[in-house]
């Protein structure tokens, strides 16, 4: 358990860096997605897809990355995971094709605007299904032989896995709802404060199904979280869990506008570190680790020069481009 | 129904159907971000308000043309993995490095500063928004470099090994990089961009004069257009031609498809300019040829030998039919590109730019010959490339992934329709944004008033204005 910290392992930080970001950043611009028809009226749609519009590019680029970055620095277990998840992946594809056009599409037209808004609200919610599913997927484990996924085509559907999509769907509703709470006033507020309690419990049963689930999948799981000494090193989890979650009930009673997206991001940030102790060494659960799927040193090397230099650049003026849109949206004026 | 096709053949017809799309929309995007930043510039330089109005003109349809490109680019980025998951094992340690440095220098550039160049004028002032512009500008350009290099090392592979679980490892990352084919193929490619986009500007503006010769926009955005088409237009030939032969250097088997030359020709090769290519007989059908001038364009000389696909391995043949007719269809439209450029100059130096409806009518013709030279000639060169994936060292038939037909055909399916729905739509949007022409007060993409306000709120023209209300 005690990483003795060897490129390859650095490497497996830094995709599992990469998709992490890709979830702060893109999960509350779905879960605002798939919030939309709880949201009828245009001038609430406006002020909403106006929250996200300047930034919604650059969170997805993140999920290039993630994608990029495995093939490059792992490129079996790309080679391995894509035609795995097959139908999850291209349906999230699919997904984010209708949600991202939607952005541009439903400004330019009146009479379709509300067929582009049900397919940006649709195409988050089939990304997100299919984002979650892959996970329960890959957690569950995937049929390997030499290196070959070995499989069917429909191996990735399980009740786990349909757990998991549903568990992804309320989490980042709930990082939508609080990102409203975040961005706007008024009514559009209040309505995102009442979706936010209701999200949370669901989140917190979400939480608790998946965390009781995954031991039952392999015995591997089970021992990574029962065996002393792991016990010591995965307890403070769940009780960071129930500390977050008690500061996130306060911040939503008192509308502390300011606190609660970033406390349901804590969730997600536990929740996360909880899935890399089930998972870590392996990339593959119980078939590839991350060594045997390490792309050759030189590569991997090469890379890391870029990420070391770049990446501090590139959250710099994603930063900045936060900074420049900061602030409540308000209805007709855009930014202001 | 689908368990009957080969899942190669589909997965195939997938990788070029989501590719043909997307390629259209980066080479719209490369020209017209730098369209923008010249623009801009010249907006700050003059403070003249025309070019204010035609940056948000164009902005508007950039929005969208980079929205979609982006959709469809996510897609391409997953399916080397979900279709071609032997390719991504095997070519991930030299390909992938080379994406992740496309996602991390040019990708989030763009998008980056995307946001303060499409809805940002307001907050950030004119010079740090032109900043903005700029960046995107050159985030698309180095999106280029990086692709581009990782597209020809698959045709020109060089600086690699391979190791012991048969995947390509790098030697020397520089020799990868500049691939002997690389240079010639990101030049010719940025070329053919900003070809693309200065015929799509000339269409507009030749739209809008015909209609009426003296609005200010539509009479800039023409003359830039057509200088660019006319300057550029002869340099593309011109990188054409050394493309070529840079192409014969390396893939000449690929030059044999496109010159359609089946059997070879010891004592001076002919130019067949048009034929029907009989790939089951290896000969061309009324073959119409100019004796000779193959031989003078490839070798510079009349009598130079020049070897056909007979002294190549039947199974090693580029399926020639498509590589010879996609061929033409390039050339023949960068001659009409050649020849619009010249007809400009000339109606330039009569000072009849901006009456001459022939003019007008041949470049409104000519608005989407770029985007079909563009695809011809990404025809040209990936199917000359065939059998390989990566030329000479991986068959394509064995870079697939162990997918069932179905799998496969579903997906194929899924794509046309999804496709076809979305960028028929885009493509209704900005035709239609195109139907109006660049007025006074433009606004950016988010005056939230309907597109809205065409002529509705004439804002005064000072710096900043236009983008937010």
């Amino acid at each position: 358990m005690i990483a003795s910290i060897d490129l390859a392992t650095l490497w497996a930080f830094i995709i599992a860096f990469a998709v992490f970001v890709y979830v702060v950043m893109d999960g509350f611009d779905l879960g605002l997605g798939m919030l939309f028809p709880l949201f009828p009226a245009k001038a609430d749609r406006d002020v909403m897809m106006n929250s996200v519009a300047p930034v919604w590019d650059g969170n997805e680029t993140w999920l290039v990355l993630g994608g990029g970055g495995l093939m490059a620095a792992f490129p079996l277990a790309y080679a391995v995971l894509m035609p795995a998840l097959y139908t999850p992946i291209i349906a999230m594809l699919i997904g984010l094709v209708f949600r991202g056009v939607a952005f541009e599409f439903r400004w330019r037209t009146t009479a379709a605007r509300n067929r582009w808004d049900l397919a940006f609200a649709l195409g988050s919610l089939l990304a997100t299904l299919a984002q979650g599913i892959a996970l329960g997927a890959i957690l569950q484990g995937v049929h390997v032989e030499g290196r070959h996924y070995a499989g069917g085509w429909w191996d990735w559907l399980s009740p786990f896995s349909l757990l998991t999509g549903v568990a992804l769907v309320i989490g980042y509703s709930l990082l939508g709802a609080t990102w409203l709470i975040l961005k706007t006033e008024g009514a559009l507020r209040e309505k995102a404060y009442r979706l936010s309690w209701g999200l949370l419990f669901a989140m917190l049963a979400a939480i608790a199904l998946v965390s009781i689930a995954t031991p039952f999948l392999s015995i591997q799981y089970a021992q990574r979280w029962f065996a002393w000494p792991n016990v010591a090193l995965a307890a403070p989890v769940p009780i960071a869990v129930a500390a977050v979650t008690a500061f996130l009930i306060r911040s939503l009673g008192q509308k502390q506008d300011s606190r609660p997206f970033f406390l349901a991001l804590a969730l997600f940030a536990l929740s996360y570190a909880g899935l890399g102790i089930s998972m870590y060494p392996f990339i593959v659960p119980q078939s590839i680790t991350i060594w045997q799927a390490a792309a050759p040193q030189n590569s991997q090397i090469f890379m890391l020069f870029g990420v070391a230099g770049l990446v501090p650049l590139i959250l710099g003026y994603t930063g900045w481009a936060y900074w420049v849109f900061r602030g409540k949206v308000r209805a007709g004026s855009g930014y202001h | 129904m689908l368990s009957n096709l080969d899942p190669i053949v589909l997965a195939r017809a997938q990788f070029a159907f989501t590719m043909s799309f997307h390629i259209v929309f980066p080479a719209f995007s490369i020209g017209l971000a730098s369209y923008l930043a010249v623009l801009e510039a010249l907006w700050l330089w003059t403070g003249r308000e025309v070019f204010l109005n035609l940056f948000h003109y164009w902005l508007k349809i950039f929005a969208i043309a980079f929205g979609m490109g982006v959709v469809s680019g996510i897609v391409m980025s997953y399916q080397f993995g979900t279709n071609w998951s032997v390719f991504a094992d095997k070519t991930g340690p030299v390909i992938g490095p080379l994406m992740a440095y496309e996602v991390l220098t040019a990708f989030f550039l763009e998008a980056g500063f995307l946001g303060v160049m499409l809805f940002g004028l307001d907050r950030v002032g004119p010079r740090l928004h032109f900043v903005a512009t700029l960046m995107v500008a050159i985030g698309t350009l180095i999106s280029a470099f990086w692709i581009l290099s990782a597209n020809s090392w698959m045709q020109t592979p060089v600086g690699h090994a391979v190791n012991p679980d048969g995947q390509f490892v790098v030697v020397d990352w520089f020799k990868v990089i500049f691939n002997p084919s690389f240079p010639y193929r990101l030049v010719h490619m940025v070329l053919a961009a900003y070809l693309t986009t200065s015929l799509v500007v000339g269409a507009v503006g030749a739209y809008h004069l015909l209609r009426d010769p003296h609005l200010a926009g539509p009479r800039v955005m023409f003359s830039m257009a057509m200088w660019m088409a006319a300057l550029v237009a002869p340099v593309q030939i011109l990188a054409g031609d050394q493309h070529g032969l840079n192409t014969l250097e390396h893939q000449p088997a690929k030059v044999m498809a496109m010159e359609g030359h089946y059997r070879s020709h010891p004592d001076g090769a002919p130019l067949v300019l048009f034929g029907l290519p009989n790939q089951a007989a290896g000969k061309v059908d009324y073959a119409i040829e100019i004796p000779k001038l193959s031989s003078l364009i490839l070798k510079h000389s009349l009598n130079a030998p020049l070897a056909g696909l007979d002294t190549v391995p039947r199974e090693n043949w580029p399926p020639v039919p498509i590589t010879f007719w996609s061929f033409r269809i390039m050339v023949a439209l960068g001659f009409l590109i050649f020849a619009l450029g010249l007809f400009s100059l000339w109606a330039r130096w009569r000072g009849t730019l901006f009456d001459s409806r022939p003019l007008h009518v041949f470049a409104l013709t000519m608005g989407p010959a770029g985007f079909i030279a563009v695809l011809a000639g990404w025809i040209t060169t990936e199917t000359g490339r065939q059998p390989f994936t990566v030329y000479g060292l991986l068959r394509t038939a064995d870079a697939a992934s162990p997918l069932a037909a179905p799998a496969v055909g579903s997906s194929l399916l899924a794509f046309v329709v999804v496709y076809f729905i979305v960028f028929t739509a885009g493509a209704i949007y900005i035709l239609r944004l195109m139907a109006a022409s660049p007025h006074h007060g433009e606004q950016g993409p988010r005056g939230d008033v309907p597109t809205r306000a065409a002529g509705i709120t004439p804002a005064s023209g000072v710096a900043g204005q236009g983008a937010l209300p």
